[in-house]
C-alpha cells in the first residue's frame, strides 16, 4: 500500500492510530524490539483478534511493519521523522494534559477551603 | 477543567495546548506566579519539581530539579522574555544538570502562556515551540511519568469520563 505520508491525511492517520491507548502502547513496546503479534496479545485483556486489528490500524499508519517469520507474525515499529514528530506531540500533549489535571486540583482545592 | 482543543504541527514541531479552569484569571496567573504553586503540577507526582528560583519577571531566570523515585535528580531552568501579568507569560524552558548548571548544547523551548476570561472562568493556552526532534524527545523524556504508556491510560480515563 503506498501512503503519502507528507499530506494532511497521512499525519491525521498517524494522530488517530496514536489515539488509542492500547496502540500507543504497542507503538512503546515495538520501537525497540520485533514482537509477534502472540506474544503482543499476551498483554492486553482483548483477544488475538483485536490485537491483529491494532496492529492493522497501526500499520495502515506507517507506524509499525508486519513481517513473516516462519509461523509467526513480527511486528516492528516504524517510526521515521513524520511518525516520530507525531508520535512525540502526541506524548507531550500527555504531559500537558497532566499539568492541566494537577492545576484543576489545585484551583478545586480553594473552592473546597472556601466551603469549610 | 475542560480541555478545549490541542493542536499539533509535525512540521513546525508545535504543540497549542488549551484548556478551562473554574477560576478566574488572577487565580489562575497565581499557579504560574508562585513557585510552591508552581512546583505542585509542573512535575508529574513521581518526578516532583522543586524550584530554588522564580520570579516572573523580564529578563529573570527560574532554576528547578525534578526528583525521581530513586533520587535521582533532573535540572530545567527558565528565562522569563515577556510578561504581562496576569494574562500572558513568554518564556525560554531550558535543561540543565543535577546542580542546576545550564546545559548549553541543547536549545531551550519556547512557551508561550495566555489567559482569558471565558465567562467565569478561565482560559488558557500554552504554546511550546520545539526546534528539534531531539530537544522534543528529551522534554518528554522528563516530563513522562514512569513511561509514556501508564500516563496516557490515565488520560484517556479522565477525558473519557
Amino acid at each position: 500500500m503506498v501512503v503519502d505520508q507528507s499530506t494532511e491525511t497521512g499525519i491525521d492517520r498517524i494522530f488517530q492510530a496514536l489515539a488509542d491507548a492500547t496502540r500507543r502502547d504497542i507503538v512503546s513496546r515495538v520501537i525497540t524490539a520485533s514482537h509477534s503479534v502472540t506474544s503482543l496479545a499476551e498483554h492486553y485483556d482483548m483477544s488475538f483478534a483485536a490485537v491483529q486489528k491494532h496492529v492493522q490500524v497501526l500499520e495502515r499508519a506507517l507506524l509499525v511493519t508486519k513481517e513473516r517469520r516462519g509461523r509467526e507474525q513480527l511486528v516492528r515499529g516504524r517510526i521515521d521523522t513524520i511518525g516520530r514528530a507525531a508520535a512525540l506531540l502526541q506524548a507531550y500533549e500527555q504531559i500537558w494534559a497532566q499539568r492541566a489535571l494537577r492545576i484543576d486540583k489545585i484551583l478545586v482545592e480553594d473552592t473546597h477551603k472556601e466551603k469549610s | 477543567m475542560t480541555v478545549i482543543s490541542v493542536e499539533k504541527d509535525t512540521d513546525a514541531l508545535t504543540l497549542t495546548f488549551v484548556a478551562e479552569f473554574a477560576a478566574d484569571v488572577d487565580r489562575v496567573w497565581q499557579v504560574w506566579e508562585d513557585p510552591r504553586q508552581l512546583e505542585r503540577w509542573w512535575g508529574p507526582p513521581t518526578w516532583p519539581a522543586t524550584f530554588t528560583r522564580h520570579d516572573l519577571s523580564v529578563g529573570s531566570r527560574s532554576s528547578y530539579f525534578m526528583t525521581g523515585p530513586d533520587g535521582t535528580k533532573a535540572g530545567g531552568w527558565w528565562l522569563v522574555t515577556a510578561v504581562d501579568a496576569p494574562t500572558h507569560l513568554e518564556f525560554d524552558d531550558g535543561f540543565a544538570d543535577e546542580n542546576g548548571k545550564p546545559d548549553d548544547s541543547i536549545e531551550p523551548v519556547k512557551a508561550t502562556v495566555t489567559l482569558e476570561s471565558i465567562g467565569d472562568k478561565t482560559r488558557m493556552t500554552t504554546l511550546s515551540r520545539f526546534v528539534s526532534l531531539e530537544q522534543l524527545e528529551k522534554m518528554v523524556e522528563m516530563g513522562m511519568e514512569e513511561g509514556m504508556t501508564l500516563a496516557m491510560g490515565q488520560i484517556d480515563e479522565v477525558l473519557s469520563a
